[in-house]
């Protein structure tokens, strides 16, 4: 019988090798990003850089469709035990870099060491453990019932165990993650990917070949050799594409989108994105903050679509909660409640006609137009009489001063490395607590009990509807509190050359699935 | 000429000694490390044993005898970022920017001196009357937007259509303006020659001097006005200096007359000038770098600072104070040669 299913099996290669012939690897792909990955090692960083370098040299078990469904890659099923134990199916034949094939104790080595790194140790930390079954199964297990099992396994990218096993020719062991100075995986890389890493001068360019035995044969990717190069500087990057240096830049700044837009070779893509950029009213700080009115009155002063329009030229979309939409907490009824007369009725309601005056921090290089749109929220706070005392800074100084909590307003953008509603609320909104970590950019010090209980049941409720039912609650009681200032969700843009077909291969995620790029 | 050098050599010291503790006693306005370094939901747990590991917990003179006590070994710490030796880095990058200034004084001195000299010569000529009021212009335009404008012109390339394209003379007025593109805009290119060590050079392949064209001249562009003015202005008072006079009532030719006995006395404030100026070129580059992503050291200082690397922010500062160190050693030295009344050490002549 096998030997019959092999010939089977040879004789479809043989009818498909016209078809291979067409997807055949030739094409050469030159791209601009504003940094290049920090590390071969995927699991020192977690960033947006990183999780693009894995999935062009590694494959998750499985990934993210553009509308947030779920795609198998190398975990070919799976089904789920009992409400704590999910069991995998792994694709059979898969090939790392090195030549060595991916069975289920790669799967767990990489699980073992997630669990080690200091940046995905908090994002595994509901797993338990992982039981292999065979060569090709396995089970990953939780403490307790977890609804984003699938969300997290989407981290993990099977790392080669044997490649990483054991010590260099100094004794040092292969596996370490190490975040300064030298590790051997931070230089030395074998996963299943689509693309192989040839050669790296780290700030200047990285050079990716495509992998010979790549397991996806279907995939409908044509780009043989990807060229690498971080332009820091945003004219740059954008000039670079202009005048055909480079096939595919991101991201695009907004002032240029009209540029491009009008250039006959290059083609703009953009989509809404998931991050959430908002501001937090410090309680701890300002007295007038713990009245729920003075808040309701600042959310009715602010203007989002006002700064979406004028200030980010229609690159974001206005938000009036954290949860984006396509999120399981997206609340529909929430939106921004512009009113500046309401607003300040609201403040006089409170007692605060007359206004008080509050100090007000934004970073100014981190997110798009971040120190403009300070500016612009200030000037709409002095409409209800609230003086506000600005100061942006550059983030690597920043973020000390968030840390500390150093003003009573301070600007944040926030995205789910979960792809979930609760991760915003555990990061953002939580009661502050600085045994557990809830709460840890909360710099409005914001906190209901009943809320972060209600995300607490959600985060055990496996049937998805009833916990899109609470997590919208949450948003909802969140809104009517008026716990912080939602702002937008910054808007996402790429940019290519006519040929390059970007399109089908981006996704909110904003980490294009380039093993699948079709160049004609 | 050996207490010269001890003399220059204790400066140098000095200077690295002062330049290194300047630049620790602000790190802690340069912001966190730890912040590029972890993903945002990295707890503060985490973060406190990453800050002990590297300890950046000790005090700060701690820290500084620790710094200082490698340095003399000549090691000057890891960079956080590239995580290898600072002077590794700065190795790999320091080509890139010679190459820079390399290209940019080549430009320099093949047209700041006969341009200097010439309307020198003939100061009242249309042509030495448009190259001032160039050099005017040149030098007040910031050299990021002449970088800018030298992008769209040559890399991207402008159709020009504000003529009637229907008449003769429109339609030539359209190609006068209307250029193609093409020119490299960002980097150094795929095709670099191996020189020795960290050194890749530009400057043996078409595609590698393509690439070094429009940074150098942007890179020039400041400093050509200046230059051009100077060997001017330099010029203008030899030519009226007595020996030129009884040279020329000698029957010298006009040509030996300028550029032998009149050039050499132009050149040496003009050595002195240059010396200091190749040092500030250094300061330019970061601007020109960043704007081209040249992969040299100014590119990779500003990305440096704003990663807080604070061992390649030192290291950096400590090389480049090194590098202003020797270049005004050898201007002393060249003085010398070109002015033989110049004695180094100042005794009396």
């Amino acid at each position: 019988m096998k030997k019959l299913l092999t010939a089977f099996v040879g004789s479809v290669a043989l009818a498909a090798t016209p078809m291979a012939m067409s997807a055949e690897a030739t094409k050469e792909l030159k791209m601009a990003y504003d940094a290049d990955p920090v590390t071969l090692d995927i699991h020192e960083q977690l960033s947006g850089g990183m999780l693009q370098l894995s999935h062009m040299t590694f494959d998750p078990l499985l990934r993210w469709t553009r509308d947030l469904g779920f795609e198998a890659r190398l975990a070919e099923s799976w089904e789920r035990v009992d409400d704590k134990t999910m069991r995998f199916k792994l694709r059979e034949g898969v090939k790392f870099h090195s030549g060595n094939e991916l069975t289920a104790k790669d799967v767990k080595f990489t699980f073992d060491r997630l669990k080690q790194s200091p940046d995905y140790k908090a994002i595994f930390k509901p797993f338990t453990g992982i039981n292999i079954i065979d060569d090709y199964t396995f089970e990953l297990v939780t403490g307790e019932p977890y609804p984003l099992l699938l969300n997290t396994a989407t981290y993990i990218f099977p790392l080669d165990s044997e490649f990483y096993s054991g010590e260099t020719a100094d004794g040092k062991d292969k596996s370490a993650i190490i975040k300064h100075g030298n590790s051997y995986a931070s230089e030395h890389l074998s996963g299943t990917g689509p693309y192989v890493v040839t050669a790296r001068q780290q700030g200047v360019r990285v050079e990716f070949e495509r992998f010979d035995d790549y397991w996806d044969t279907e995939s409908p990717g044509n780009v043989g050799k990807i060229v690498l190069t971080p332009i820091k500087e945003n004219a740059t990057r954008v000039s670079a594409l202009l005048s055909g240096g480079v096939d595919f830049v991101a991201p695009v700044p907004p002032n240029d989108l009209d540029r491009i837009k009008r250039d006959r070779n290059a083609e703009l893509v953009t989509m809404s994105g998931t991050r959430i950029i908002l501001f937090h009213m410090n309680q701890e700080r300002v007295e007038a903050f713990r009245n729920p009115k003075v808040r309701q009155a600042i959310a009715y002063a602010i203007n989002q679509e006002g700064i979406a329009a004028k200030i980010m030229k229609g690159f974001a979309t206005p938000a009036a909660q954290m949860s984006p939409e396509g999120y399981q907490g997206y609340n529909a009824n929430l939106t921004p409640r512009f009113d500046v007369a309401k607003a300040q009725e609201l403040m006089k309601d409170a007692g605060y006609e007359d206004g008080f005056t509050i100090t007000m921090m934004a970073p100014n290089n981190r997110y798009v137009n971040d120190d403009k749109i300070a500016q612009a929220v200030a000037a709409m706070l002095a409409r209800i009489n609230i003086k506000v005392d600005l100061k942006t800074l550059p983030k690597a100084q920043y973020w000390p001063e968030y840390d500390n909590r150093a003003a009573d307003m301070m600007m944040i953008g926030w995205h789910a490395d979960t792809e979930d509603s609760a991760n915003f609320f555990e990061f953002l909104t939580f009661c502050p607590d600085a045994d557990t970590g809830a709460g840890q950019y909360n710099a409005g010090n914001y906190c209901n009990p009943e809320i972060d209980a209600l995300v607490d049941k959600a985060n055990v409720e496996t049937d998805l509807d009833k916990r899109a039912a609470i997590l919208q609650e949450v948003e909802q009681r969140l809104y009517d509190d008026a716990a912080f200032v939602p702002l937008h969700w910054q808007d996402l843009a790429w940019a290519a050359q006519k040929n390059v077909r970007i399109e089908p291969v981006l996704n909110v995620m904003n980490f294009p699935y380039l093993g699948d790029l079709v160049v004609e | 000429m050996l207490a010269f050098l001890v003399q220059r050599i204790s400066q140098a010291v000095l200077v690295m000694f002062v330049i290194s503790v300047i630049a620790f006693a602000i790190q802690d306005g340069l912001g966190d490390p730890l912040q590029e370094m972890v993903g945002m939901s990295v707890s503060q747990e985490e973060r406190e044993a990453i800050r002990e590991e590297l300890g950046l917990n000790d005090p700060m003179v701690v820290q500084y005898l620790r710094f200082a006590g490698n340095a003399i070994q000549g090691d000057l710490g890891n960079s956080y970022f590239y995580s290898k030796p600072t002077l590794e880095v700065i190795a790999e990058h320091l080509p890139a920017t010679l190459e820079l200034v390399i290209g940019a004084s080549l430009i320099i001195v093949f047209l700041s001196v006969p341009i200097g000299v010439y309307s020198a010569i003939r100061p009242e000529a249309w042509l030495s009357k448009f190259f001032m009021g160039v050099s005017t212009v040149g030098i007040s335009i910031p050299v990021f937007l002449t970088a800018i404008v030298l992008i769209q012109l040559f890399s991207i390339g402008v159709t020009v259509d504000w003529f009637p394209a229907d008449t003769g003379w429109g339609r030539w007025l359209n190609d006068v303006f209307t250029t193609e593109g093409g020119l490299p805009s960002y980097g150094r290119g795929d095709e670099l020659t191996h020189l020795f060590g960290t050194w890749e050079s530009g400057f043996f392949t078409t595609e590698g001097i393509l690439h070094l064209l429009l940074p150098s001249i942007s890179l020039a562009s400041i400093m050509l006005p200046l230059f051009i003015r100077l060997i001017r202005a330099e010029m203008m008072e030899v030519l009226q200096s007595d020996y030129i006079r009884y040279a020329r009532a000698k029957g010298l030719s006009s040509g030996r007359i300028h550029f032998l006995h009149a050039l050499k006395n132009t050149m040496l404030p003009v050595i002195t000038v240059g010396g200091v100026q190749i040092g500030i070129m250094v300061a330019y580059t970061i601007l020109t770098e960043t704007v081209f992503q040249w992969p040299g050291v100014g590119l990779m200082f500003l990305e440096a600072i704003t990663r807080s690397d604070i061992p390649l922010i030192v290291a950096y500062l400590m090389v480049v104070g090194l590098i202003f160190v020797i270049t005004n050693t050898l201007v002393d030295l060249v003085y010398g040669l070109v002015n033989p009344t110049v004695k180094l050490t100042g005794k009396k002549a």
